[in-house]
Parts: C-alpha cells; sequence; structure tokens
C-alpha cells in the first residue's frame, strides 16, 4: 500500500541518503533506526508530504501521495504534541478531530482520554499539565483513530513504563485491523501483532 | 468546504477568548495612538477635521500589524500548523478560516470603536458613518494581505519587524481608498467611489491572499 523508491534527502550540503526504498503492505509495521542526525524524522516528512524528496516517489495505494485523498488516510503525530495550552484536553481532543475531519463524539473523546490516563483533567487547560500528560493528551488521538496509515516520530518519548505498554497495545490492535504504520524509535518497544520491518539509516 | 473553514474559525475565536490580552492591547494601542493626536495638536476643529481620516487609518493599519507575527507563529511552535497541513483540505481554505477569525478579533473591534474617536476630531455624523463603514470594509484586506507576509516571515527572528517592512507597503492602497472615503464626505464630494474601491481590494485579497500564504507555510514547513 505504501511504496517509496529511489528516495534521496539533501538538507542543507549534505545528503543524508539515496536510493532508500521500501513496501510496506497492510498489517505491516516499520520500524525506523538510525544515529541521531541520519534523516529520521526527514524521511517521515517525505513520507507525510511535508518535504519533496530530492529524487524518488513515494505512492499510496498506487496513487501519488500528493492528493488530498492521501491525506484523509494518514494520521501523524510529530515530536511536537500539536496541542493548544490554553484548551483543555477534551477540548484539544474534539477540536484536532474536527480539523482532521473525522467524526468524534464527545463520549468517545472522554473515553480516550481515560484510557490514557487523564480521567478527571478533562477540564483543565493543558498548560497545568506535565510534559508526559501533555505526550499523552497527543496519543489520546490514536485511541479512536481509524485512518489506516499512522506515521509516529518518537512516540514513546516522555511515557512511563505503563504507558509505553498502553501504546504498544493500541498500536499493535492498529496493525490487527490491517493498518499501517511507520515510526522512528531509540528504545525497541515489542509490539505483540503484525509484521515488523526495521530500516536502518547510517 | 464550509465546514473546515468554521472548524478553524470556531478554535480560533476560542483560544482568543482564553487568551484576550492580545485583543485588548492591539485595540487600545488604536484607542491610545488616535487619541494622542487630539492632545497635541490642540482645540483646532479645521485641522482636526483634515487629520481625522489619515490619523485614523495609520493607527488601524498599525494596530492591525501588531497581532500579525503571532497569526501563525503560535501554532509553528506547538506543532498544531503541520497538522492543518495534513487535514485533508486545501490549506488555503485553512488560511481563509485564520483570516477572518484574524480579522473578528483585531478589525472589527477597531471598527466598533472608530466612531467614537472620530467624536473627538469633530468629525460629522456623515463622516462617521463612513469612517466606520471603511474601516469594516477594509480591514478584511489587511488581515488577508498581513497573512502573507505573517507566512513568509515564519520562524524567522526579528520577523515582527520584517513583517511590517513587508506588508506596510501593500497596505498603502487600502491607507489611500479607506482614507479618501472620509476625506471626500468631509468635503462634500461622497465617498462611495473610494468604498466600492475598497470592497474590491477586500475581496480580491480574501480570495487571492490565502493561497498565496498556503504556499509560504509549506516552504516554512518544509
Amino acid at each position: 500500500m505504501l511504496e517509496a523508491d529511489n528516495l534521496e534527502c539533501v538538507r542543507g550540503e549534505r545528503r543524508l541518503f539515496a536510493g532508500l526504498g521500501f513496501r510496506l503492505k497492510a498489517g505491516e509495521l516499520l520500524y525506523l533506526q538510525g544515529k541521531n542526525g541520519s534523516g529520521k524524522t526527514s524521511l517521515l516528512r517525505m513520507l507525510i508530504g511535508l518535504l519533496p524528496p530530492e529524487a524518488g516517489e513515494i505512492r499510496w495505494k498506487g496513487q501519488s501521495i500528493k492528493s488530498d485523498d492521501f491525506r484523509a488516510d494518514l494520521c501523524y503525530l510529530g515530536h511536537l504534541n500539536a496541542i493548544k495550552e490554553e484548551l483543555t484536553p477534551l477540548e484539544n481532543l474534539l477540536a484536532a478531530a474536527r480539523l482532521a475531519d473525522e467524526e468524534l463524539s464527545d463520549d468517545d473523546a472522554l473515553d480516550a482520554l481515560e484510557q490514557v490516563g487523564l480521567a478527571g483533567r478533562e477540564d483543565l487547560a493543558c498548560k497545568f499539565l506535565s510534559q508526559g500528560q501533555k505526550r499523552r493528551v497527543a496519543l489520546a488521538r490514536l485511541v479512536k483513530e481509524k485512518r489506516p496509515l499512522w506515521i509516529l516520530d518518537e512516540p514513546f518519548v516522555a511515557l512511563d513504563v505503563a504507558a509505553v505498554d498502553w501504546l504498544a497495545g493500541i498500536i499493535s490492535g492498529h496493525l490487527q485491523r490491517g493498518g499501517l504504520a511507520v515510526m522512528t524509535t531509540h528504545q525497541l518497544v515489542d509490539i505483540p501483532a503484525g509484521t515488523v520491518r526495521e530500516l536502518r539509516l547510517s | 468546504m464550509f465546514k473546515i473553514i468554521t472548524a478553524v474559525i470556531g478554535r480560533d475565536l476560542k483560544l482568543a477568548m482564553r487568551r484576550q490580552a492580545d485583543i485588548v492591547s492591539a485595540l487600545f494601542f488604536f484607542i491610545i495612538v488616535v487619541s494622542l493626536f487630539p492632545l497635541g495638536i490642540g482645540p483646532e476643529p479645521d485641522l482636526l477635521r483634515k487629520l481625522a481620516p489619515g490619523v485614523l487609518w495609520v493607527a488601524a493599519l498599525l494596530a492591525t500589524m501588531l497581532s500579525l507575527p503571532r497569526l501563525f507563529a503560535d501554532d509553528h511552535r506547538d506543532g498544531t500548523l503541520e497538522q492543518l497541513a495534513l487535514a485533508p483540505h486545501p490549506l488555503g481554505l485553512v488560511v481563509t478560516g485564520k483570516v477572518i477569525a484574524h480579522w473578528l478579533v483585531s478589525g472589527l473591534p477597531l471598527a466598533l470603536v472608530a466612531p467614537v474617536l472620530g467624536i473627538q476630531f469633530d468629525l460629522s455624523a456623515d463622516a462617521l458613518i463612513v469612517l466606520t463603514f471603511a474601516i469594516l470594509i477594509g480591514t478584511p484586506a489587511l488581515s488577508g494581505i498581513g497573512a502573507i507576509g505573517a507566512a513568509l516571515t515564519l520562524g524567522l527572528r526579528g520577523g515582527g519587524v520584517l513583517v511590517s517592512l513587508l506588508v506596510l507597503p501593500l497596505y498603502i492602497p487600502v491607507l489611500i481608498f479607506g482614507a479618501g472615503a472620509v476625506d471626500a464626505t468631509v468635503t462634500g464630494l461622497g465617498g462611495e467611489g473610494h468604498l466600492s474601491l475598497l470592497a474590491a481590494l477586500t475581496f480580491a485579497s480574501l480570495g487571492f491572499a490565502p493561497w498565496a500564504t498556503a504556499a509560504a507555510l509549506k516552504i516554512a514547513l518544509e
């Protein structure tokens, strides 16, 4: 479903990688590994279409990723949380869903927040939350996420052990439903379901 | 199409309500700058009447400039801008929503206080009505054109100063026709022609500016 051919990335004067390609089918997870500065985040930004590759092509379901249809299938979680400090966790979730053109009821949003351990904090502005809790607000989006392609940049950062296990469970659930996921991480987390592939950038 | 625009407007208005200091400071800047002129010039009604349109419009331009650097900067910093760019809609529609929201919190309040401030310049009732109307239909153009500048300077150090250098020259037509409408009313020529041109500027900038802004934002996000 997701195919990348012959990708080349140049940042500034440096060529980070060239001739990179992979194919990812439904139910598969791609782990991107590599040192700091090896181009993991750049590759992710190419995959979501924000960074045009120097050379090569990325296709989703056989189509170029430049279309609006691709973005309707894509859920991206960057290393920034993309939450608004002034809004409450509940408002953040609902606003994010509305902007992404997804249906999310109040009950579903509350349920998602309860799953990430923020029950009772739904009505507290996010600026009063800790770093880890803010990350959880961002991750709560994934609980009810139905879009088939997840691209996650360091999703396990700032999470405690229990939350890492919970997130691994959410990702396996997604793969079992036939979803695809691409993620970068420094800590190898065991994802119980799906086919795990690895790509090492160096 | 309208769903995404209203979603963006709703979110931005809610954020603005939680952060009222931004709205209030631009509004007070406008009120204070305009009020300083009669105090500085003294009780000379003829001179004040002549100065009024220019002073009010220049103050309106500067007050709009104040809030421009933050138009996209906050969303850029916390990663929401990426999510907006990845929404399954053309980015230009998202920007249209942001421009309208910016006008509602920065341009509309200026139009509402303008008639009160105009009294200090001894403007006639007719001139006050035209002034309010001109600011009402001219400020959306300021938000639209300003969005291009805000997007081009996104992520740059000293972006605020750069926005002024970039955007103020582009504001000149709005200033000329906006002040001209009031001036023409004061001198008895009638301001309809100026107002039509002002409305044309607003429609043109609301139609084109969001797409130019979207292109600039995509470059900033690379």
